[in-house]
Order: C-alpha cells, then sequence, then structure tokens
C-alpha cells in the first residue's frame, strides 16, 4: 500500500507541477526516480516533523499541494499543534501519508504505534480521515487527493496486504462503500479491518447468519447517510478497527447513533484496542489477536448480540 | 531632569503607541509590552521596506511577512489599517465579537498572511513561502518577526536548521530581543546567549541592531540579504513597554486583561496626550 501510494504521488507529480513531496529521513532510495526528475519538487527534510508541517503549509498557502510522509506516529502527535493551527486553521492543501496505521510497528513497541491517529485528527476542524483497505483502494484513492479541498491523513497499512476492495464499485472520499448486504447484523470497518470483517462475514454465513458489511474508508467526514440506512435494517452493529476503542471509528459511530433517534432498539458493540499500552511485541497480527480483532472474535460478538437481541424482544 | 521614555520618540512612533493604548482600551486587554517593543520594526518595515498592495492583498508580487510572535498584533494593526487593507474603524472593535481583529493575527484578516499566536510556528511558514518564491523563480522576500521568548521553542530551530541548509537568501528573520518575557527576564528564564553566535552557527548572516532607532533599521532592512548565499538574521535589541517609563521593562504590562480607566490615561499621558 505505501509503495502504491508513493508511486502514485509520483505519476502524480509528473503530471501537476502543484505537487512537491517532503519526505522527514526516509529509508535510502525512497521516490529515487522522484528525486532524480523532478528535484525541485523533492525535499527531504530530516527528522523535524514541526518544521516539516509548517514549511508544507508555507507552499499550500501559495497553491502548491505538498504530500509528505513519514511514520504515523511522528506525522500525527509528534507534531499535532503543527497539524492543528499551520494546516486546519488554514485549510492548507497538505496530505499527510502516514506510515504504519494501527499496529503495524508491533515488533518496536508502543512509540512506534500509530492507535490515536484516527481519533486525534478526527476531532479537528477541516482534516479529512482516511484509511483505504488495500493497496488497489489506493490507487482509486489517490487522484482524488489532488484537488480535494484542506487537509488529508492518509493511513498507510503493512503492506502487500491481500486486496479485498473491489474495483467495480465507485470510490469516493467520504462515501462509505457497502460491501456485503444482510438483515442480521451491521459490521462497519476501516481500513485493513475490512479483511477480518469479510471473513468474519463468510464465517457467519455458514451459520445461516447474513450480515451487512459497510467499508468507511473516509473516517471524516463521516457517512452518516450510508451508516444510518445500513443500520435502520439490523438489530445488530459491531464496529471493527484497528485503532483505540476511543475516539476512532466505533466512536464516531456511537456519537451518530447516540443522536439519531433510532426507532428500533439495538445491540452494538466496538472491537478495537483496549485503552492500554501495549504490553508485547510480536507482529501486527498476533497484537491485533491479542486485542481481540479477529473475524473470531467478530463472530463471537455478533452471536452473543444477536442472541441478547432476541431475548430482549421475547423472541428467544 | 532625565528625560520621559517617551521623548526619545518622534512624533509617528508615539502616534502609533497612542493608537495602540486607544485598542487597548477598547478592548480592555492586550499584550502591550510585546508591542511597544515592535513598533519601529514594523513601521519601517511598512513605510520603507516591504512591498503591498492594499486593495489586493494577495498579489502575487508582493512581500511576505509574517508576524510569529504573534501576541505583538496590537503594534501591527495600526499600520494595516493606516495603509488600507481594513477601515481604521475595526481597530476600535478589538478583541470584540463583531471585530475583525483579535489577539493573534489570523490568516483571514487582509494584509495577514499566516495565523500566529502559539509561537513556534511562523519561520517555518516562512521556508514555505521562500521555497516557493525560489521554485517559482519570483523576486518577493520573505519576513519573520519571531520574539526571544519565542526563541525557546525547538521548532524555531528545527525551521532554523532548514533554512540554512536551503541558504534561502530570500528569508530573513528579524528578532525583536527585547530581553524579557511573560515570567521575567530571558536572562533567567531561558538564557539565549550567545544569540548571534547561534544564528550564524546555523547557517544565517547576522547583525544587530538598535530596534527602536528608525534610520538604522531602515538601513539594515534595505541591505538583506547581508550574504547573496545566506537566510539572514536581523537581531533588534529592543525594550519591552518601550516609550512609557512606568511599563518599560515592568513584566506587569506583557499582558493586561480589565485594564481600568485611570490606567489609559496614564498611558496618554506618558505619551504626550493631555
Amino acid at each position: 500500500m505505501r509503495k502504491t501510494c508513493l508511486d502514485m504521488v509520483y505519476e502524480l507529480a509528473q503530471q501537476d507541477e502543484r505537487i512537491f513531496f517532503i519526505g522527514s529521513d526516509l529509508g535510502v532510495g525512497v521516490l529515487k526516480q522522484f528525486k532524480e526528475e523532478i528535484p525541485e519538487r523533492f525535499l527531504m527534510e530530516g527528522v523535524s516533523e514541526a518544521n516539516i508541517i509548517g514549511v508544507a503549509a508555507g507552499l499550500a498557502l501559495e497553491g502548491k499541494i505538498p504530500y509528505i510522509n513519514t511514520i504515523a506516529t511522528f506525522l500525527t502527535r509528534r507534531c499535532f499543534e503543527q497539524v492543528v493551527i499551520d494546516l486546519c486553521l488554514h485549510r492548507a492543501n497538505v496530505r499527510l501519508i502516514g506510515s504504519g496505521g494501527g499496529l503495524v510497528y508491533a515488533p518496536l513497541g508502543p512509540t512506534h504505534l500509530a492507535v490515536e491517529d484516527l481519533a486525534i485528527l478526527r476531532a479537528v476542524p477541516n482534516m479529512t480521515v482516511i484509511a483505504p483497505a488495500d493497496a488497489e483502494e489506493m490507487r482509486r484513492l489517490m487522484p482524488q487527493t489532488v484537488d480535494y479541498p484542506g487537509p488529508i491523513y492518509i493511513r498507510l497499512a503493512k503492506g502487500y496486504d491481500p486486496v479485498v476492495s473491489r474495483a467495480d464499485l465507485p470510490f469516493e472520499i467520504g462515501k462509505a462503500i457497502q460491501m456485503r448486504e444482510g438483515a442480521d447484523a451491521l459490521l462497519v470497518t476501516t481500513g485493513i479491518c475490512l479483511q477480518v470483517a469479510l471473513e468474519a462475514a463468510d464465517q457467519l454465513a455458514k451459520q445461516a447468519l447474513e450480515v451487512t458489511v459497510l467499508h468507511v474508508h473516509t473516517i471524516k467526514p463521516l457517512d452518516t447517510t450510508a451508516l444510518l440506512e445500513c443500520a435502520a435494517k439490523v438489530p445488530v452493529v459491531v464496529a471493527v478497527e484497528e485503532h483505540s476503542v476511543i475516539g476512532g471509528l466505533g466512536s464516531a459511530v456511537a456519537e451518530v447513533f447516540a443522536e439519531a433517534d433510532l426507532d428500533s432498539i439495538k445491540r452494538f458493540r466496538r472491537i478495537g484496542i483496549a485503552d492500554r499500552f501495549a504490553e508485547e511485541y510480536g507482529s501486527q497480527n498476533s497484537l491485533m489477536a491479542h486485542y481481540g480483532i479477529t473475524a473470531e472474535r467478530v463472530v463471537d460478538v455478533v452471536q452473543e448480540l444477536g442472541k441478547s437481541f432476541k431475548l430482549r424482544c421475547g423472541l428467544g | 531632569m532625565p528625560k520621559s521614555a517617551a521623548a526619545l520618540l518622534d512624533e509617528r512612533s508615539l502616534e502609533l503607541r497612542r493608537t495602540i493604548v486607544r485598542m487597548l482600551a477598547a478592548g480592555k486587554r492586550g499584550h502591550l509590552g510585546a508591542a511597544f517593543s515592535l513598533v519601529e520594526i514594523l513601521r519601517v518595515l511598512y513605510d520603507d521596506i516591504l512591498r503591498y498592495r492594499p486593495q489586493e492583498p494577495r498579489w502575487a508580487g508582493r512581500d511576505r511577512f509574517i508576524l510569529s510572535k504573534g501576541h505583538g498584533c496590537l503594534a501591527l494593526y495600526p499600520l494595516l489599517a493606516e495603509k488600507g487593507f481594513f477601515p481604521t474603524e475595526e481597530l476600535w472593535k478589538f478583541c470584540k465579537s463583531d471585530g475583525l481583529l483579535g489577539g493573534h493575527p489570523e490568516h483571514r484578516t487582509p494584509g495577514v498572511e499566516a495565523s500566529t499566536g502559539s509561537l513556534g510556528h511562523g519561520l517555518s511558514i516562512g521556508i514555505g513561502f521562500a521555497l516557493n518564491a525560489r521554485y517559482e523563480k519570483a523576486d518577493h522576500r520573505v519576513f519573520v518577526v519571531i520574539g526571544d521568548g519565542e526563541s525557546n521553542e525547538g521548532s524555531v530551530w528545527e525551521a532554523a536548521l532548514s533554512a540554512g541548509k536551503h541558504r534561502l537568501s530570500n528569508l530573513t528573520v528579524i528578532v525583536d530581543y527585547n530581553k524579557h518575557q511573560s515570567y521575567g527576564a530571558v536572562a533567567e528564564v531561558q538564557e539565549l546567549e550567545p544569540l548571534a553566535d547561534k544564528w550564524e552557527s546555523f547557517g544565517f548572516a547576522v547583525t544587530q541592531v538598535d530596534g527602536h532607532d528608525v534610520e538604522a533599521l531602515r538601513q539594515t532592512f534595505s541591505r538583506v540579504p547581508l550574504n547573496p548565499t545566506k537566510p539572514s538574521t536581523i537581531i533588534c535589541h529592543t525594550i519591552k513597554g518601550k516609550g512609557v517609563s512606568f511599563a518599560e521593562n515592568n513584566m506587569q504590562w506583557h499582558h493586561k486583561s480589565g485594564i481600568k480607566d485611570e490606567e489609559i490615561q496614564a498611558l496618554l499621558h506618558a505619551l504626550g496626550t493631555h
């Protein structure tokens, strides 16, 4: 996904002279071709994220479109105030490409885990927050980022993630994609957790439970219309994300439901990262399992909530 | 008898300060000390140095000016109004809900390039402007005024590294070095010396000037870039609260809220209004 994303920055920059690339202190050889062919729009500015955000804001206020790439934690919480003031307050057309969103850097420990990036960025006016599911979806997203107004955060996953997005479904920033339809439950998800949700849906189907899967690649602005339409048809809603349960997609969904004056009762749960720092290393997958962000757990939660709902309605 | 602080200033400098006091009276609050140390710096920039078109605030050929120490904005607004960026009436609505001008400069205000107030942001944005000017082969220049307290921020020095690396000769940093920050003397809160050496070591050409000497400022600002292959830093030695004896170097006047009518009268009296 990262490779596709950066390759597309290069492709887009070839066609559009407003596009700059700014890296912090990235791996040797990153975007080598960009640097060789368009050196005047390629900047490698060192381990100084606060400055990089300000410089990008200055370029954007002059009409340029800078794409910045570094590790997600350093691009969000390290320079959060620069993101808020320099980018969001000025509505600067800067694109933040955060490497290793979620638990990707599991072996490197809590300093490198971007598990609250969606929460903190979602809280800031004018920011758009996007977590694509795979490289193919990234390919559909990137051209739309060029002229989209205001700052955008693009959360990258590990790379070589299984492709589960579908080319036949239209992609538009801010429009959630319904990947599957079923009346027994709604799984709301974002980023690579679309894999988890689709796998859970397959397992549930084997037990004669049909679920809707809504892929919310754009966490902000949230597609509340699609969310409420999908939720209206089901008794059970489960949000699944590779992010803290505080402030991310699950929270956003809960906020919408709490104020939606829903006519029917529902059972709702958030599946995500518990409110504690990671206690172990391992891999992205092992940490996901540690936190219970797995298809098996989604299946269990949907089944439990389904039973609970039936009992409540006198159907059990 | 020693001369009063005001006697050392010319009528234009006194009138700008009286306007600041009247804004303070309207808003009942403001950073007076930080504004008074800036008056001559900004006056010379807007009278003699910067290129701009008030009726066309985003004119591409303008010099970019950022007041990174945004809390000094009381010194900026009267000049922007006088030059025609917005009506003078706005000055008397300082910090009011129906006014344009608040306690820190905002990008939406004509003549203001960037919203500042949180310290340590302006220089990086200025570097973005300067890199763009170089990319576009445009000859406009970038001036960023920073404070001495602001220079405690690590981001200022990240930016200094970057500007030095890029040899941005179209960028000038002006330090309003009034030697006082909010809690007390800079030397006691967070010493900056040797300040000129610091900027030189980051790749800047550096000079120093009396920040209240209008002619010296004019000559110094006219000389940038000080070195054709480096960004410039001009350290302006100033006095916090300059122009009013009882406010000079008095931390009680760094920021005042709930200002009393008697205090306003005393300030105006000291500045020559009877």
